[in-house]
């Protein structure tokens, strides 16, 4: 027993002294400028082969929504950007972005994130600060 | 019938085909009782990958191996619109040692209504009807049963907190069930002295390593009205590897406690399933 505790509490001590240790913020983590241009570069070429959510891209300026997207995962991850764009409720209104289409660029990004080689920890911290964004974003 | 579906399982394997728009292990496993959930824990998740206007359909087959009993159950499930989940699942409860076995039928029906699993602070909620008919109903009857089918209740609350342990996702689920079952219908519903419905808890937590793989444990508060033997709680500490959207294998060591008089009853449980 007196064993068992000291393996766990040993166990404990290492996990949350990996997690407590001083680390770059998400920004860094992903890579600053270079490494978020890539994800936003491979998350364009995942919708663009996705034809679930494809359509609701075909009015949109591509080169703008690259920037802006970038722009964005650089301020939420603590970067030093400032998001200039619209809010994500006027930015998807009139698309009626569906449950179905919100698990499609999920997963579109998820695999971006893979390729890319981003750790576990960086790409659920990433979809921490993006995931809240449904209610803003969908059927609207 | 449960090696026949899996055998079936295989056989398709080539076959299978892309499954829905959901998140890879977002629509958990599918539990002994052909809920999408854990291993015995129905949760707030609907089965398979089908989100929005997309539909699915699910077949799992599992055993429970204790030391004087096992449980086979095969079943299969549709899902509509990540809203209803309509399930069908055989049980048969072999006992080994005693000899003879029960076999029970479960229809489902799960609703969710409410949150998203993934997306909103709100927990994903969901409201479920577990109707179940004994097919053997003489040995439920003369330890006290008083009736060979029953139906149960449940309201089940599911999330995935994203980085929560070492960076990995966390998933919590807790379900409130009102039943009358004795060792889940197995032993028929109710009995002379207690035919009440009671609430009880039942809660999960898993860690997702990556996206395909999930440890975690269950544990399952279960009602005591037969007076032949005392029924005790169970739980278990599984591992879920997703291989793909399409199948899935589940392991985990479980504890039945006491079940009919014979004493602890621990083992293993192994489950495949298929998602189209």
């Amino acid at each position: 027993m007196v064993k068992t505790v000291t393996l766990v509490s040993l166990c404990l001590v290492l996990l949350l002294g990996c997690s407590t240790a001083p680390q770059p913020v998400l920004y860094q983590r992903l890579g600053a400028d270079e490494g978020i241009n890539a994800i936003v570069d491979g998350l364009l070429f995942e919708i663009e082969h996705d034809d679930r959510i494809v359509h609701h891209f075909a009015d949109t300026d591509i080169s703008r929504f690259r920037a802006m997207l970038a722009e964005q995962l650089c301020d939420l991850s603590g970067g030093p950007c400032q998001y200039s764009g619209s809010t994500m409720q006027e930015s998807h209104t009139g698309f009626n972005i569906s449950l179905a289409d919100y698990d499609a660029l999920v997963e579109g990004l998820i695999k971006v994130m893979q390729r890319q080689q981003v750790s576990i920890a960086d790409q659920n911290a990433l979809l921490a600060l993006l995931a809240p964004m449904y209610k803003d974003i969908s059927y609207r | 019938m449960s090696y026949r579906l899996i055998l079936f399982m295989l056989c398709c394997w080539p076959a299978i085909a892309v499954a829905g728009s959901k998140i890879i292990a977002t629509g958990g496993v599918t539990t002994i009782e052909g809920n999408a959930g854990g291993g015995i824990v129905p949760w707030a998740v609907i089965n398979g990958y089908a989100s929005s206007d997309e539909w699915g359909v699910t077949a799992f087959g599992g055993r429970v191996g204790v030391n004087d009993f096992s449980l086979n159950s095969a079943g299969i499930a549709l899902s509509l619109d990540n809203r209803w989940e309509f399930s069908y699942a055989r049980q048969r409860f072999a006992l080994e040692s005693i000899g003879g076995s029960l076999s029970q039928d479960i229809f489902s029906v799960k609703y969710h209504l409410a949150g998203e699993l993934l997306y909103t602070a709100m927990p994903q909620i969901s409201l479920g009807i577990q109707h179940k008919r004994n097919l053997d109903f003489a040995l439920p009857a003369a330890v006290g049963a008083t009736s060979a089918s029953g139906t149960d209740f449940y309201l089940a609350a599911s999330k995935v907190l994203f980085h929560q342990v070492a960076g990995r996702n966390l998933l919590l689920n807790g379900t409130l069930r009102a039943t009358k079952a004795n060792q889940t219908g197995l032993l028929g519903f109710g009995s002379a002295t207690d035919n009440h419905y009671e609430f009880l808890f039942e809660g999960s937590a898993a860690v997702l390593l990556n996206y395909n793989l999930a440890i975690g444990m269950e544990y399952k508060q279960k009602p005591d009205k037969l007076a032949f033997a005392a029924e005790q709680h169970w739980r278990d500490i599984f591992v879920a590897w997703f291989i793909n959207k399409n199948v899935s294998v589940t392991g985990a060591y479980v504890d039945l406690g006491h079940i009919a008089g014979q004493g602890s009853q621990t083992g293993y449980y192994l489950a495949l399933e298929a998602t189209w």
